[in-house]
């Protein structure tokens, strides 16, 4: 899943590094992800794993690293 | 509600009362004319100790809450909407540190010394080179040496900037963060230089004395609120200012109200029995007025319950949303309801000199949608709409 999660942000974050550069922890606003861009990531993740995300989980944390957003991924049912 | 927080909201409620009736309404007309600061307003603010009110009780402060802040700006809203204006803007500053001290010694000893002092604070948010978004700085927080570090930073407006005594200034973490990584520093006016750049000569809200500023701060790092910026929007400045900007145009709006009305009865007193066309406007117009209100009330509701009890929820793309939407809906409304107003009073409600002048009103309520550029917001909300689900 990771894989996939890492193509999405390759995408759509507009990352100043390359996403392959940063650990599954490290935290991609500091990477230069804009909210504007965060919004197109979770737009695509939701197409890409066919999943919604709660509204309780649209907020800036959710969507912080590779890590959290696996765990999300994971809470909307999709398996590890 | 304690009873200390109750006696808090009281004192704070009626002080404001008392500041608009006795000092801002008499000065309002000479502040606006001359584009000078309410200084007598804020005079008395601080004399009532209304510039420590929103400071919990257990550092000194009057413990009130964020209701009774939001009515007293509407309070002095309807009689002077600068001073209201600087007032809801101290407010918000006092609140995003009550909100973000995380028990921060330095944060803590400062609170108190706003109580003792009644200091005013400002804020430097918006800044050259950003587009209007206050999610993303230029400046940054130098590297610290010795505990110690410093900013430069270009605004293009800092609301009461030669009258503060202090400024909460967003500013990049350190020179290689992101734009979007923000910290909040708190700097004394003697810890800073402020360079005036430019005038200040607007339409509107012209006793805020809003002029550009070339900032510079060197301050210990202690001084730097440890929660990021992102969560200090999100969960305090931006909602709290829409909250009590939003009251103070209800208020220049409800007073706006208040003039046509007065301008009806006296119509009415003049020729009993007699249809009056103005009466009916004025009703078209009530209804204008109490969609603002309703508005504007149901935010604040929302807001007091939010962060008291759910936090997190604040953060959440919808909760943005709404606080957004107040922002938009309250400042296209207020002006509507202050030119209506006008249409109610026609030729003596124009002019600037009779007791039915609106004048002042319009131009201060068309500040509103410039207080962060609907523009911008729209921006924001047109993204957020994509994802979020219920709105």
């Amino acid at each position: 899943m990771n894989d996939q999660i890492r193509q999405v942000i390759r995408e759509h974050a507009h990352l100043s590094v390359d996403v392959d550069s940063l650990g599954d922890d490290a935290d991609l606003y500091q990477a230069g992800m804009t909210s504007h861009a965060s919004v197109n990531v979770m737009i695509a993740l939701e197409d890409t794993f066919d999943v919604e995300f709660l509204d309780s989980m649209l907020k800036r944390s959710v969507f912080e690293s590779v890590d959290s957003i696996s765990t999300a991924l994971q809470e909307v049912g999709v398996p590890a | 509600m304690s009873v200390a927080a109750l006696a808090g909201d009281r004192a704070l409620v009626e002080a404001a009362r008392r500041t608009a009736a006795e000092v801002a309404a008499p000065n309002a007309d000479e502040v606006d004319r001359d584009a000078r600061f309410p200084r007598e307003s804020v005079d008395a603010m601080r004399d009532a100790g209304m510039l420590s009110s929103l400071v919990p009780a257990k550092l000194g402060g009057g413990g009130a809450s964020f209701s009774a802040a939001a009515e007293a700006c509407f309070e002095l809203g309807r009689s002077c909407g600068a001073s209201a204006m600087v007032l809801a803007m101290h407010q918000i500053q006092i609140g995003c540190m009550v909100n973000h001290l995380e028990g921060s010694p330095w944060f803590e000893e400062y609170l108190r010394e706003v109580v003792a002092e009644q200091r005013l604070i400002a804020s430097i948010t918006s800044e050259v080179g950003t587009g209007g978004d206050l999610g993303k700085s230029v400046a940054a927080v130098s590297e610290p040496a010795d505990g110690s570090a410093s900013f430069e930073k270009q605004a293009p407006t800092v609301s009461y900037g030669d009258y503060a005594d202090a400024f909460l200034t967003t500013v990049r973490r350190s020179p290689d963060a992101e734009g979007g990584d923000q910290v909040l520093v708190l700097t004394k006016r003697d810890q800073m230089e402020m360079e005036p750049q430019g005038t200040w000569d607007p339409l509107g809200m012209r006793g805020t004395c809003s002029p550009g500023y070339v900032a510079r701060a060197k301050f210990p790092t202690e001084q730097i609120l440890t929660d990021p910026f992102s969560q200090i929007s999100n969960e305090s400045m931006t909602p709290l200012s829409h909250v009590l900007w939003s009251h103070v145009w209800l208020g220049i709006a409800t007073d706006a109200f208040d003039r046509a009305r007065a301008f009806v009865r006296a119509a009415a007193k003049r020729k009993p029995g007699e249809p009056l066309p103005a009466a009916i406007r004025l009703s078209e117009l009530m209804s204008e007025l109490s969609l603002l209100r309703a508005e504007v009330g149901l935010a604040l509701e929302e807001y007091c319950r939010l962060i008291a009890d759910d936090r997190a929820k604040l953060s959440e793309m919808a909760t943005i949303l709404r606080f957004n939407n107040l922002k938009i809906a309250a400042s296209e409304q207020a002006p509507v309801v202050c030119q209506g107003a006008m249409a109610v009073g026609g030729i003596v409600a124009y002019k600037n000199d009779t007791p039915f002048s609106v004048g002042r009103h319009l131009r201060d309520s068309m500040s509103a949608c410039l207080m962060v550029a609907n523009e911008r917001i729209h921006k924001t909300d047109a993204s957020l709409l994509l994802i979020a689900k219920e709105v």
